[in-house]
């Protein structure tokens, strides 16, 4: 075996004499690339269409009078993997439980959904939210109001 | 006297005012079709369709950090940007804009000087042009500098020559070495068909002293991390960046005005042809950026010496020959 079978003889890539065509054809397409509609979108104006599926921001379902259907059960800050929820229940004379507090760190959840997933009173569901930025850690931290409307949360630009 | 000054003082300022904007907006065309051609949109949010991003990017240069490296030779790397952009803008001045136009009574031309050796001094301006860079990149401390800076050096030198090569078949066509005495010999036939060959290697050298993307040697981003500016921030940087853009449009002047017939062009007005075709140049510079990978430093060093330079002086005998036969 000489060395010569080591060598990748560079020459033999492109056909023989040919120089222009190549050029040509390479400047027609990036041509036709310029007069080609974008296929990025101008993101905080338009926005991408994600799945039924996607999981974003928590938020706590009402009913029709407008009272949350979380009974304090605490299933969900049990499953949860990273420990981003945290709950204190209160239970009134008539023995309605209902969580006094209910408080999700955006920072520390993984949104894996294992929340919606464990609530048996369909209480808890992830919206499609995924664009919520805020200055401070504190701000991460949401209770009972903000997570009732978690639309409000959408990353708005500017 | 008084009035000669005052004309030539305004009709430099326009000029410079002229170029000045000219290679802001070459940053914003280049961002922009460069965008486009790879499906994106380019800058859209400084202003309508990013039209206020040139600007924008300029008050950002002026309010960043100056850096001078401790182990840099200070006052030749505060002197190269200096070089760049001062070659660059000079050039302007021998760019002819258009033909002599009546303005209150007076006959005004629409270029700056009209030296007789307008060509050879547009090689040696672009020339001293080149130094900004090869001094910044050595005097900077910095092995990438350095060797961009070198890089630098070795293309100038090679692509020099075929660029000179090119241009003196249009001077034989043309006979004068004066841009507006070419760009008046051009009235009937334009350059780029009576020398097809000499226009293409225009352009390839000319792209090459540019800097620009398949023999943007000095810069390479991807193995010498910037070349020749690595070093320098702020203004200076900028000042690198204007002179890059500046010799661009003289770039595109040039060619317009060697091969493209400069003012010439039916239906619309002189300035008007030269700054559409002009700007067809700078859309062609940001068109081929687009499309060509850099070329290995050795294959740019090996096309310019065994290919372009014989074939320029091919060009030159078969035209002298054309010349000879047809008794032009």
């Amino acid at each position: 075996m000489g060395d010569k079978d080591y060598i990748l003889n560079i020459s033999d890539r492109r056909p023989e004499g040919k120089y222009i065509t190549p050029i040509l054809k390479g400047l027609a397409y990036t041509l036709k690339n310029f007069f080609t509609k974008p296929i990025t979108i101008k993101y905080p104006t338009e926005r991408r269409e994600v799945s039924d599926r996607w999981r974003g921001l928590h938020r706590l379902k009402v009913d029709d009078q407008g009272k949350l259907n979380c009974v304090a059960c605490g299933l969900c800050a049990k499953i949860c993997p990273p420990q981003a929820i945290t709950i204190v229940p209160y239970e009134d004379a008539g023995g309605t439980r209902y969580p006094k507090e209910f408080v999700i760190d955006e920072l520390r959840c993984i949104f894996c959904g294992f929340c919606q997933e464990a609530c048996p009173k369909d209480a808890i569901e992830l919206t499609k939210v995924y664009d919520f930025v805020d200055y401070q850690r504190e701000d991460f931290i949401f209770d009972i109001e903000k997570l009732k409307n978690p639309e409000k949360y959408i990353f708005a630009g500017k | 006297m008084l009035e000669f000054m005052t004309i030539l003082i305004i009709k430099t300022l326009v000029a410079f005012v002229v170029a000045l904007l000219i290679v802001a907006y070459s940053t914003w065309i280049e961002r922009k079709v460069l965008g486009h051609v790879q499906l994106r949109h380019g800058p859209r949010r400084v202003g309508y369709h990013g039209l206020l991003q040139p600007i924008a990017d300029g008050v950002k240069g002026f309010f960043k950090e100056e850096l001078i490296p401790d182990n840099a030779d200070k006052p030749i790397f505060i002197l190269a940007p200096i070089i760049s952009i001062g070659a660059a803008v000079t050039l302007v001045a021998i760019v002819p804009f258009g033909d002599t136009v009546t303005i209150m009574g007076r006959e005004i031309t629409l270029y700056l000087t009209n030296p007789d050796v307008g060509l050879l001094l547009v090689l040696g301006i672009s020339t001293i042009g080149s130094y900004g860079g090869i001094l910044g990149g050595w005097s900077s401390g910095n092995k990438y500098g350095v060797i961009g800076g070198l890089r630098g050096a070795a293309q100038m030198i090679s692509y020099e020559l075929s660029l000179a090569l090119a241009v003196i078949a249009v001077v034989m066509v043309s006979g004068s070495l004066s841009l507006v005495d070419i760009v008046h010999s051009q009235a009937g036939l334009w350059n780029i068909v009576k020398q097809p060959f000499a226009f293409v290697l225009f352009i390839i050298c000319g792209l090459a002293e540019l800097n620009r993307t398949p023999f943007d040697m000095p810069e390479a981003e991807a193995e010498l991390a910037c070349g020749f500016n690595v070093e320098y921030s702020s203004m200076k940087f900028a000042l690198f960046f204007m002179a890059e853009y500046c010799h661009m449009f003289v770039f595109a002047a040039l060619v317009t005005t060697l091969f493209l017939g400069g003012w010439h062009g039916p239906i619309i007005d002189g300035p008007h042809w030269f700054f559409l075709k002009t700007f067809f140049m700078i859309f062609f510079c940001v068109w081929e950026r687009s499309t060509f990978p850099r070329l290995r430093y050795d294959q740019v060093m090996s096309f310019g010496w065994k290919i372009l330079l014989p074939f320029g002086l091919l060009n030159i005998l078969l035209t002298g020959l054309w010349m000879l036969i047809f008794n032009i």
